[in-house]
């Protein structure tokens, strides 16, 4: 319990960390919301006075202050461009970002693990080259060329599937798979690949060790032994991959949202920084930042869970 | 009967001396040959590209917009009239060099940061915790961020990529600077009254090199991926470079009219991002199965 | 009287028939917009996409028909004094805001206020104006203290920035600040609630609309709404847009990319709508900025420029591409003349432009080109500038940065020379609405074209109100743009829109309006 207080305390110097390299990042940037809002027939006096209402041309650190006096009192503050609130903003995007990530993971995991345990367990075999040869192949490409054949396998020529948007899970289970199915495969493979390698490194460690050879001697069925034993060991450094693969799932996912329109958190940050919506921008990666700080946590803490040894 | 066995047993020394010792190398690690081949091969475009192109690459002529590939241009031309075959060519050039350069930056700057972290507990909270925050924040949009920063240029997409790929660097070694430092002969070595920076030289940097290598290797192969995504969002290498990331991502408006624009710089960076893949995974293999869970 | 059953039955059926019309009444339109609709205010932001949300939920006081003349749009009738000085306008009978509210003249006056001190024809509107009342509820007065001539033009003007009403609270915004509040007049209304920038843009039909009777004529005429709901679904990457198109997944398409104008042109269930101006595309050179603050080197631009060559280098087919245009005011306008492009009649003499550069005094320092990645007229346009100074010994440097870095950096007036970005006819067809042909100074914008003659010379052409005049005023003004060159023109091409060939009475306006459009 102590320990989870301390974890929980560590996350805020992690957050300031992150809210000034976001704020100095963004304001060291050359763009300027104002220029955009002005358009391209403004002067340079409409760009100046925009700019002041904006409040563009007080200082940095006054800037930054008054920003972060707002975060601390739970207000996010609202756009340049929409003037919508960010927080709504944000929570308008949430949903299907959540989605396209724990479907990802999920495609990803459901694969990967029996394609790792598979490859260690018949080691040296066609079946593990064929395995190890299609993780690499899969890591090779970006996931927009994966996103585009699919698209034209799928979509265009066998019209299963739609090319873009998202529909709630609200608006019914058919529509809504149909529009994750493309974006979470294109987006999965990669994270796949990722974990199927790793899940057969980390198995044939395990099945190497001592006293499973000697459970293989003294004749345990394979089935338990892998399942088992072997599985269970190995479980600590799997979860460990999943949680610090989730950067790079997001990564992947800010694409996907890309390639196929979805309205989630990824799309629109890449809008806000090429836009240079700052607040919108800061906002997004307070919340991003604190919930991969939070997903860490859980994954330390599921740690206990498979592997008893752990306490905290 | 012993006699014979001796023979056997000599007789089976003598061919293993004699097969070429490549061979056996090739034999025992196939996984490192072939990927180690494939880079090869790559590495040989890129240096020779300007002798094997057929076009300047970055030569636009309008009235050859989008042709198929034809005697003239072998892969075709993109949207701007562009030869696909010599701007792939060139594109190696940029590609492995982004691979490479965001590779060594990230390994420098992690044994450098990392070393300083493992070895002053003043320092490793303060950096422990600026790379946490590094790592809260997805990659790709610190690196779109960066990007934004300075006008594009090749140093600049290398420094965004190589930035979030720091954090992960540090912590690898930092944890084995943790270990390494507890070692017997390092704590002999101390109380020997050797100075610091000797045993950093001569005991713990070489000691980082193995793992680092194969984490290099791996990080070299996403570098090139990643500067395919930064380029996809619109804010990769600057148009007039020719890389196969930004050869896809202006091929993105026209690949249903010329496929060829997304399908080249792809097949290349695909067998690129797998020969660098594959050697990664066969130095992973050679020198140490065992770190390979630290990846 | 007894009815046969047969008949009463296919009464019963007609009704069934009828009511089941009900749902394809209630129709939905799927567009892909051009951008991101990220601002609201069609008067503070002079972009394209928030004129176009203007267009779905305010009206104008006059709009132009398919033949651009000006025609009443909100305006029932007016009145201009014998001297040309005192204008005024009644409205309709029975105008509503979308609240239910009514549309007064008070409101109108304080838009046009506005508008006439953020817009570039506004503010030369206004620059005449003495004063502006509203005289009941129904009518105000345009008091002028200057002559002007095209005060109809100026208050129908198509594009960029629209005069559009809004309410009085609203108008009363400061022009440099957002609006807040989305009210309008217009034949749509905007669902805020469903907005989700960055994605999707909802519009229902304004129940408290009020067409005019004439049937819709270009922008003029009965905005008459057949549909319930429009939604902007926006779709950054292109090939995905364009799939979901094809598909069938979109009913509009707004700005195709244009290398695929010919293929959709090919297929049998998308049709073309394409207004019959076009756009011109605007290469800026900084006026500050040596080597270009001398003429001799801006006129050397004009020399470089194969206008065809742009134009086929963003990919647009032959017939969407204007032949060599030297129009300043469009090829194809009411204010297209030869007058002054005589020199460059010949079109691209790259020795005759690197003879001019030298006499500009260039001696190989850096020349600075803005090339951005995206849009993609204007990132083709940048490499063929890079191009073709390369070709005449220029020492190019090519900066590459995103769309908003752009503007950023050409705002600031130095460490640049050149961008590129173009225009649509509506905001160029006059020496009143072209904001580029502007040469006042610090007052222009970037690129800062400063010369005295052409400002008086713009002055001279709104306050004339005879046409042949101002022919004539049109004539000296673009040989003096000739000679100062404020920007060279490198094309005039044809933007159509896409749309499935379900939907019928699309207009071809260059706005992607949504009334009169049917879906089936």
């Amino acid at each position: 319990m102590n320990y989870l207080i301390k974890r929980i305390l560590a996350v805020i110097p992690v957050l300031a960390v992150v809210a000034v390299i976001v704020f100095l990042l963004l304001h060291l940037s050359p763009g300027d919301p104002a220029v955009i809002i002005a358009g391209d027939t403004a002067s340079a006096a409409d760009i100046e006075h925009i700019r002041h209402t904006l409040g563009l041309d007080r200082p940095l650190p006054e800037q930054f202050a008054g920003w972060l006096g707002q975060v601390l009192q739970g207000n996010l503050g609202v756009s340049v461009f929409t003037g919508l609130p960010v927080a709504e903003m944000i929570a308008q995007r949430v949903e299907p970002t959540l989605w396209v990530s724990a479907l990802t993971m999920l495609f990803a995991v459901v694969f990967a693990l029996p394609m790792g345990i598979l490859a260690a367990w018949k080691a040296g075999t066609w079946v593990d080259r064929l395995i190890s040869g299609l993780a690499v192949a899969a890591f090779s490409l970006p996931v927009f060329v994966i996103g585009y054949g699919l698209v034209y396998g799928f979509s265009t020529t066998l019209g299963w599937f739609p090319v873009q948007g998202f529909k709630s899970l609200s608006e019914g289970f058919v529509p809504f798979i149909r529009h994750l199915a493309l974006p979470v495969v294109s987006g999965g493979l990669i994270y796949m690949a990722l974990l199927a390698r790793m899940t057969r490194s980390t198995m044939l460690e395990v099945l190497g060790e001592d006293y499973i050879r000697t459970a293989r001697a003294k004749g345990l069925s394979s089935r338990r032994l892998l399942l088992r034993h072997a599985l269970k060991n190995a479980a600590v450094p799997i979860v460990t991959t999943i949680g610090l693969g989730i950067a790079m799932l997001l990564s992947g996912v800010i694409v996907t949202e890309s390639v196929f329109a979805i309205p989630g958190i990824g799309r629109l940050t890449v809008d806000s920084i090429l836009r240079r919506d700052y607040p919108v921008i800061q906002g997004i990666v307070l919340v991003t930042a604190a919930a991969y700080v939070a997903i860490n946590l859980v994954t330390d803490l599921l740690y206990g869970l498979f592997d008893p040894r752990i306490r905290y | 009967m012993e006699d014979t066995m001796i023979a056997t047993l000599e007789a089976r020394l003598e061919r293993q001396r004699r097969r070429p010792r490549a061979l056996a190398f090739a034999l025992r690690h196939p996984v490192l040959v072939a990927g180690a081949a494939l880079l090869l091969a790559m590495l040989a475009l890129a240096l020779f590209a300007p002798w094997i192109a057929s076009h300047d690459p970055t030569e636009m002529n309008v009235l050859q917009r989008l042709k198929p590939p034809s005697a003239e241009y072998l892969f075709g031309t993109d949207a701007l009239g562009r030869d696909i075959f010599s701007r792939t060519l060139h594109g190696a050039r940029v590609s492995l060099l982004v691979g490479v350069a965001v590779a060594l930056l990230a390994a420098l700057a992690g044994i450098l940061i990392g070393t300083v972290a493992g070895y002053s507990r003043l320092a490793d909270a303060l950096i422990m915790r600026v790379m946490d925050g590094m790592m809260a924040i997805p990659g790709i949009l610190l690196a779109v961020a960066l990007m934004t920063l300075i006008h594009a240029s090749i140093a600049t997409v290398v420094i965004a990529i190589a930035l979030p790929e720091i954090p992960r660097v540090v912590r690898l070694v930092r944890s084995l600077v943790l270990t390494i430092r507890e070692q017997p002969y390092i704590q002999a070595a101390q109380a020997m009254g050797t100075r610091l920076p000797l045993i950093l030289a001569r005991h713990v940097v070489p000691n980082l090199l193995t793992p680092l290598i194969v984490q290099a290797s791996f990080i070299c192969a996403s570098a090139m991926i990643f500067e395919a995504y930064l380029s996809f969002l619109g804010a990769g290498t600057p148009p007039e470079v020719p890389s196969w990331g930004n050869m896809m991502a202006e091929g993105r408006s026209v690949v249903q009219l010329a496929f060829g624009t997304i399908l080249y710089p792809g097949l290349f960076l695909g067998l690129t991002v797998l020969a660098v893949n594959l050697v990664g995974d066969g130095l992973r293999d050679l020198l140490d199965p065992r770190i390979a869970r630290k990846l | 009287m007894r009815l046969p059953a047969t008949r009463l039955l296919s009464a019963c059926l007609f009704s069934a028939a009828a009511f089941s019309a009900v749902p394809a009444l209630a129709a939905t339109i799927h567009m892909i917009p051009q951008g991101d609709l990220k601002i609201l205010d069609p008067i503070q932001n002079p972009s394209y996409i928030t004129r176009n949300h203007g267009y779905m939920i305010y009206d104008t006081l006059f709009s132009q028909n398919a033949k651009g003349e000006v025609k009443p749009q909100m305006v029932d009738t007016w009145k201009v004094s014998a001297d040309q000085k005192t204008w005024t306008f009644t409205l309709r009978s029975g105008l509503k805001w979308s609240d239910g509210t009514p549309v007064t003249a008070a409101d109108c006056v304080a838009s046009l206020k506005r508008w006439g001190a953020k817009d570039v024809s506004g503010r030369l509107l206004f620059a005449a104006v003495g004063e502006i009342k509203a005289i009941d509820a129904a009518s105000f007065a345009i008091v002028l203290k200057a002559p002007f001539g095209p005060v109809l033009e100026m208050l129908g003007k198509p594009s960029s920035n629209v005069p559009f009403m809004m309410p009085e609270r609203v108008a009363a915004t400061d022009p440099n600040e957002q609006i807040k509040d989305t009210t309008g007049s217009g034949p749509f209304v905007f669902k805020r609630d469903e907005w989700v920038p960055g994605s999707k843009v909802v519009y229902v039909k304004n129940p408290h609309y009020l067409p005019r009777q004439e049937p819709a004529d270009g922008l003029a005429g009965g905005k008459v709404v057949k549909v319930d709901r429009v939604e902007w679904n926006y779709i950054p990457d292109q090939n995905t847009a364009l799939t979901a198109f094809r598909n069938g997944e979109m009913d509009v398409y707004e700005l195709p990319p244009a290398d695929f104008i010919t293929p959709l042109a090919g297929d049998a269930s998308v049709k073309l709508a394409t207004d019959n101006l076009g756009n011109q595309g605007w290469l800026r050179p900084n006026h500050l900025a040596a080597p270009f603050d001398n003429p001799k080197a801006r006129q050397a631009l004009y020399y470089l420029v194969n206008q065809d060559e742009y134009l086929a280098a963003a990919g647009f087919p032959q017939d969407y591409r204007h032949k060599t245009c030297t129009a300043y005011f469009m090829c194809g306008s009411v204010n297209e003349t030869a007058a002054g492009a005589t020199p460059y009649a010949a079109g691209q003499n790259l020795a005759k432009a690197k003879q001019l550069l030298q006499e500009a005094g260039y001696k190989g320092e850096k020349i600075v080109v803005l090339a951005p990645s995206e849009p993609p007229v204007q990132a083709a346009a940048a490499m063929v500038t890079i191009q073709n100074l390369k070709k005449i010994g220029v020492n190019v440097e090519a900066q590459a940065m995103d769309w908003s870095t752009l503007l950023a950096r050409r705002s600031k007036k130095e460490g640049w020379h050149i961008f590129h970005t173009f225009s649509v006819g509506a905001d160029v067809f006059s020496p009143a609405v072209n904001a580029y042909a502007q040469a006042n100074c610090d007052k222009a914008p970037s690129g800062w074209p400063c010369d005295a003659r052409l400002e008086e010379l713009r002055a001279a052409w709104v306050a004339e109100g005879d046409a042949t005049k101002r022919k004539a005023i049109t004539d000296e003004l673009q040989t003096r743009m000739y000679e100062v060159v404020p920007y060279v023109n490198f094309g005039q091409f044809f933007q159509p829109m896409a749309y499935r060939s379900n939907l019928s009475g699309v207009l071809n306006v260059g706005v992607p309006v949504m009334w009169n459009i049917e879906k089936k």
